[in-house]
């Protein structure tokens, strides 16, 4: 068990800035954003502000991709998407090239999701396809595979959550690769739960900013597939699971805890695996809420990361739920693997009790190293997760 | 893993260990083991289950071995009784949506409710699988336990379809 190492072989990210992940990370890194006030979507009888797939053009792409497209939801589609182009991408990949079939015995997916196909709803309470297990195997089934899929539904937290079910299943020995898909498609049922809360902003949200007014919601859905492997098969600039953590604050359902508890463990655990000093940045949650940002800083404070380079990247394309956890890890990777700190678009001064060191502009680093993306969510629930790029590890005489 | 205790709750009551202990329903269950717990009215019915099931379990449990504790859950419905409920608040004839109803349209959030009852600062879970027979349930907690080490783990089938139909089948489990 020893010398099992999990290691990421390919992503994809699919948003409404692109189809795969280079075409995200330079969109990224043009300083887009995908968030704007749409007035009349999904009925709501108020603007919202937030990121929003064209329909049309995903529905094009998906029946030029997937026989029998109209058997699949909006929903199925975007992951099916995903994941398409992210095993694409691990089949292109040298080290893993023609190993990796995803209808075989050895390949589990898993899908993180908040509300899956709840809009649904909508038109018929009792429709069958609101049951996420359901979603799920007809998403693998897609693919062939016929291991039944593990759901993750843990609120915000669900994208960290599922690559940390996958790390899991992958040292149980049952399965070498998972397939980690994250999506969720915003609707009605969504967007009028959070303006009830109050939580949306009416502009481009503003991650840790003093003048942060709330969270603009977003869609996407991104793929990671993770392998289990053995340390001598590792290459040299492999991604490789360092640590993860999740926590409970134990203190409110809606809202975060004042000490950071939840958020504070976490990254505690994560520091008994990983040395401060090879930290290149935390990529926080960062929804720009008043008490989220706040919370956060509370807790990386209180773990003396105060002066860790720290970015948010809501305000590229909104938080975007199931989802988020992934994109934000494949951003993070593709961003350290070029030496660069992503930066916090939407922050200009310090708004949380505790001054943290953001990121707030394009910034530089070594291209190795860990990164921590850390997230939290309703029901108190905090998760991380360290990743780690050390392309001097066989030079080095290992970890 | 190494069970501790076991409780299985249906409309037709709760089994603890194997020994039916009562017959009442759910708020019936509240007010003989618990009580003392204004919050439990304003729960969703998910959690309401939830909550009492890990009031009989977690009865004789020091505070200690609690706040090292995971909890993680499986279910079918996800939160589906109450996305019902909530979806028909925002007709658009009759739109009125309310945050107090609207968080308990995440399935995780009764993780939530039980980890603040008993002041469990760990791994809070929540799963959606097919069925609970499935093999998955045993293989994720047990999973669990390969990259972290909780105290013990309260892990099962917590699932509400409507008022006729629900189950809750939760046990600690040790490594």
């Amino acid at each position: 068990m020893e010398s099992v190492m999990i290691r990421k072989i390919a992503d994809n990210i699919l948003s409404p800035a692109g189809l795969d992940t280079i075409a995200n990370y330079n969109y990224v890194l043009s300083l887009g954003t995908q968030v704007r006030v749409h007035d009349n979507a999904f009925d709501l009888p108020e603007p919202f502000c937030g990121s929003l797939f064209l329909r049309d053009k995903i529905l094009a792409r998906a029946k030029e991709c997937i026989p029998n497209s109209e058997d699949y939801t909006f929903f199925e589609s975007l992951c099916i998407l995903s994941a398409c182009n992210a095993i694409a991408h691990a089949q292109m990949n040298a080290a893993t090239a023609n190993r990796i079939e995803a209808a075989s015995d050895d390949v589990i997916f898993i899908l993180s999701t908040t509300k899956g196909n709840v809009d649904s709803l909508e038109n018929d309470l009792d429709d069958p396809r609101a049951y996420l297990a359901t979603s799920a195997r007809k998403i693998a089934g897609h693919f062939g595979n016929g291991n039944e899929p593990i759901v993750v539904s843990n609120a915000c937290i669900s994208g960290v959550c599922a690559q940390i079910a996958a790390v899991r299943a992958l040292l149980g020995g049952k399965y070498r690769y998972a397939i980690v898909i994250g999506c969720d498609v915003l609707s009605k049922f969504i967007i009028s739960g959070f303006q009830s809360f109050k939580a949306l902003s009416p502009e481009c949200c503003r991650p840790y900013d003093k003048n942060r007014r709330g969270l603009n919601l977003g869609e996407a859905a991104g793929t990671m597939i993770l392998e289990s492997c053995e340390e001598d098969e590792c290459c040299n600039s492999d991604w490789l699971y360092a640590a993860s953590s999740i926590h409970n604050d134990a203190n409110h359902i809606s809202g975060p805890s004042r000490t950071g508890e939840g958020s504070y463990r976490v990254l505690k655990d994560l520091l008994q695996v990983v040395d401060n000093d090879e930290i290149r940045f935390v990529n926080a949650h960062g929804t720009a809420t008043p008490y989220n940002d706040e919370m956060e800083s509370i807790a990386i404070h209180r773990a003396a990361l105060d002066n860790v380079p720290v970015n948010g990247l809501k305000g590229f394309y909104g938080h975007t739920l199931g989802a988020a956890g992934i994109i934000e890890t494949i951003l993070s990777m593709k961003a350290l693997e070029n030496g660069i700190i992503l930066p916090t678009i939407g922050f200009e001064s310090t708004g949380t009790s505790y001054p943290l060191n953001i990121a707030n502009q394009i910034g530089q680093c070594i291209q190795n190293g860990v990164f921590i993306k850390l997230l939290s969510g309703f029901g108190g629930s905090n998760a991380g997760i360290a990743w780690r790029r050390d392309p001097n590890r066989k030079e080095g005489g290992g970890l | 893993m190494t069970t501790i205790a076991e409780i299985s709750i249906t409309p037709a009551g709760a089994i603890l260990k194997g020994r039916l202990i009562s017959t009442a329903d759910i708020t019936g269950l509240y007010r003989e083991f618990a009580g003392d717990y204004p919050k439990f009215f304003k729960m969703d019915s998910l959690c309401k289950l939830g909550f009492v099931a890990a009031e009989i379990l977690l009865k004789d449990i020091s505070a200690e071995e609690k706040e090292n504790a995971a909890i993680i859950l499986f279910n079918r419905n996800a939160s589906l009784f109450t996305d019902r409920n909530y979806q028909a608040t925002i007709r658009d004839n009759n739109y009125f949506p309310s945050p107090a109803l609207f968080v308990y349209t995440l399935a995780n959030i009764v993780t939530g409710e039980i980890a603040i009852r008993h002041k469990i600062y760990g791994e809070t879970s929540f799963y959606v699988v097919d069925s609970p027979d499935t093999p998955l349930m045993e293989e994720i907690a047990a999973g669990a336990f390969l990259t972290s080490s909780p105290s013990f783990i309260l892990t099962g089938w917590l699932d509400y379809d409507d008022d006729h139909h629900y189950e809750a089948k939760l046990k600690l489990v040790r490594k």
